[in-house]
């Protein structure tokens, strides 16, 4: 409730905002923002190299292209200079050790860097993985690398729930869930052999319908992860939810992961207030009874339905010393909190040490929608999707509904 | 406080799913209610769906088109790539046949005559027929 609260003063400030200037972004104190490319289409995760050197991964072909390469040439801080390659849409992008990886919805590409961190083929990469799941629903595959030469691909569930037949109320749960065996997970592959499927790679994490943010964290060297939770627990049971409660339930979670655990999808889900994974209705549950007893608890719970599409460690030297280590989560924006309002469309700041948080989450940047309400998503002018943090320690923000980076600074007084 | 807070935004929702109900006949409004029950959720309270997730309902050949195809899409739900106005769309829609004929009729002419759409009205005995037609298939 307090975070409903603080949220409802903050957009009522980030209106005033964005009515003197469209673009600006309301932010703490002391930070600016800046807007560095503009009009890139449909840009969903995004990555830098060492030399600032911008790579923005499209969700839909531009003149036949899904990558575009962004470069400052005249320093004057705005990106002027593209190349646009890649001939498939997707999410997923990183750069690590002059590699550029990329996917598309069921294959992970890499493309080896020159020393100025260009691509040096780029219409020939080598395939890392090919053949995941891609059925359209929670098809798009996000991607990090840790430091031991494996990447970690985010295989979101073709379904809701898994239920006999998807999103069909009073269809029940499947038990066992045979999605769980190729989806509904993070798998890990070599970063650097070719042509790998699922045969060569190690259902690393399960239980996870739909993870959109993940990143390495290298204080902790540790996978984490935030997750889509499911949808339509009112709809499908209004005699259990109120749509106040389906509003609200079940969290959007952040997880911190180790080889084999499971979350629980889709046998329980996170309950923010009870704090206890609940028995999911279409497997037994009545909103009531725990489930899932040996997955494991997220280390935070979200309000349901924001969409957390990015997440970043900060390990930058510019912003206060309080940001270090702590966490940037993207939130996309709800299309199911009907009757109430959206809620999301911001990026989060979740104060960390050692991998574990800290204090509560915060609103670090809002005002991407132009308007203080939102009644369907449609109406949001942009939507934050992806995070990089840029060499100089500046925070990255792109929007995958008309394609601008924005550029957050703590300028030194 | 708090309390009074929960309220005032219990009231902003309220007052801003509020359809304009000006000409409406009160067969329409059972449409309504229908489609703020079952079909709000996904193709938004205006109607206009959420990117690349719900097709759009305003203006759509599916909605404003052949009355079949239409209600062939409630009794069956729809599971296939489509393409709607330039965008292609993957996630399912389940079934509607557990709702009346009645039900379908009003709610299928609630979407053919608001968002915009100035289309004709679905009937019971229109339903009712393709259910017909549509179970002697099997
Ligand atoms: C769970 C979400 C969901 C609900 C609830 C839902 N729909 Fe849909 N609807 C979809 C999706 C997704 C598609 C596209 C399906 C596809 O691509 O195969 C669709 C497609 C359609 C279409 C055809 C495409 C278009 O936009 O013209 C119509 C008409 C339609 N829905 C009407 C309804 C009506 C009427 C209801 C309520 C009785 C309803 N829907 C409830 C998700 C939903």
């Amino acid at each position: 409730m307090k975070n409903i609260v603080l949220l409802l003063l903050s957009l009522q400030i980030s209106f005033f905002v964005t009515a003197q200037n469209a673009v600006a972004l309301k932010l703490p104190s002391g930070f600016t923002s800046q807007v560095v490319t503009q009009e890139q289409g449909r840009v969903r995760h995004i990555a830098i190299a060492p030399n600032g050197t911008l790579y923005l991964k499209l969700e839909r072909l531009r003149n036949g292209f899904g990558i575009v390469r962004l470069r400052d040439l005249n320093q004057d801080g705005v990106y002027e200079d593209s190349l646009l390659f890649g001939n498939y849409i997707g999410t997923g992008i990183a750069v690590k050790n002059h590699f550029l990886y990329a996917s598309s919805n069921n294959a992970i590409f890499r493309y080896a860097l020159d020393a100025d961190f260009q691509p040096i083929n780029p219409t020939a990469p080598g395939r890392l993985v090919y053949g995941l799941v891609d059925k359209g629903q929670h098809a798009s595959k996000s991607i990090t690398l840790d430091n031991a030469g494996n990447i970690y691909v985010n295989i979101g569930a073709p379904s809701n729930i898994c239920q006999v037949e998807d999103r069909k109320a009073g269809s029940p749960g499947s038990m066992p869930c045979p999605i769980l065996d190729s989806a509904g997970g993070i798998w890990q592959f070599s970063a650097s052999s070719l042509d790998q499927t699922y045969a060569q790679g190690v259902r690393y994490a399960t239980g996870l319908r739909n993870v959109v943010g993940l990143d390495w964290n290298n204080e902790v060297n540790d996978l984490f992860v935030t997750v889509h939770g499911r949808d339509l627990l009112f709809q499908h049971f209004p005699q259990l939810y109120d749509a106040k409660a389906g509003a609200e339930l079940p969290a959007e979670t952040f997880y911190r992961l180790k080889k084999g655990q499971d979350a629980g999808w889709p046998y329980a889900y996170w309950d923010q207030f009870k704090k206890k994974k609940i028995l999911s209705p279409e497997f037994g549950g009545d909103g009531i009874k725990e489930g899932a007893p040996d997955a494991i608890e997220p280390l935070m719970g979200f309000p349901g339905h924001l969409a957390p599409n990015a997440l970043l460690f900060y390990t930058g030297l510019q912003f206060p010393k309080r940001y270090r280590n702590g966490a940037f989560i993207a939130f996309h924006g709800s299309w199911n909190r009907n009757p109430e309002f959206q809620e999301g469309f911001y990026v989060v700041f979740v104060p960390m040490k050692n991998g574990l948080p800290t204090g509560e989450w915060e609103i670090f940047a809002d005002g991407f929608t132009g308007k203080d309400k939102i009644m369907s998503p449609r109406e949001a002018k942009h939507r934050p999707c992806g995070l990089a943090q840029a060499p100089d320690g500046s925070l990255l923000v792109s929007d995958d509904v008309r394609g601008w980076v924005w550029k957050i600074s703590y300028p030194s007084k | 406080m708090l309390r009074v807070i929960s309220i005032a935004i219990f009231w902003m929702c309220l007052s801003s799913t509020a359809y304009s109900q000006g000409n409406q006949s009160p067969k329409s409004s059972i449409g309504a209610t229908v489609y703020q029950q079952y079909c709000m959720s996904c193709h938004q309270a205006d109607g206009g769906g959420v990117p690349r997730m719900t097709p759009s309902l305003i203006s759509t050949s599916y909605v404003t088109g052949d009355k079949k195809r239409l209600i062939t899409i409630l009794l069956q739900g729809l599971n296939e790539p489509i393409v709607v106005n330039d965008e292609e769309y993957y996630n399912p829609m389940a079934s509607f046949s557990f709702l009346t004929d009645q039900q379908i009729a009003a709610v299928l002419s609630y979407i053919r005559t608001n968002f915009g759409n100035k289309s004709t009205a679905v009937s019971a005995q229109e339903v009712l027929q393709l259910r017909k037609q549509l179970s002697s298939k099997k």
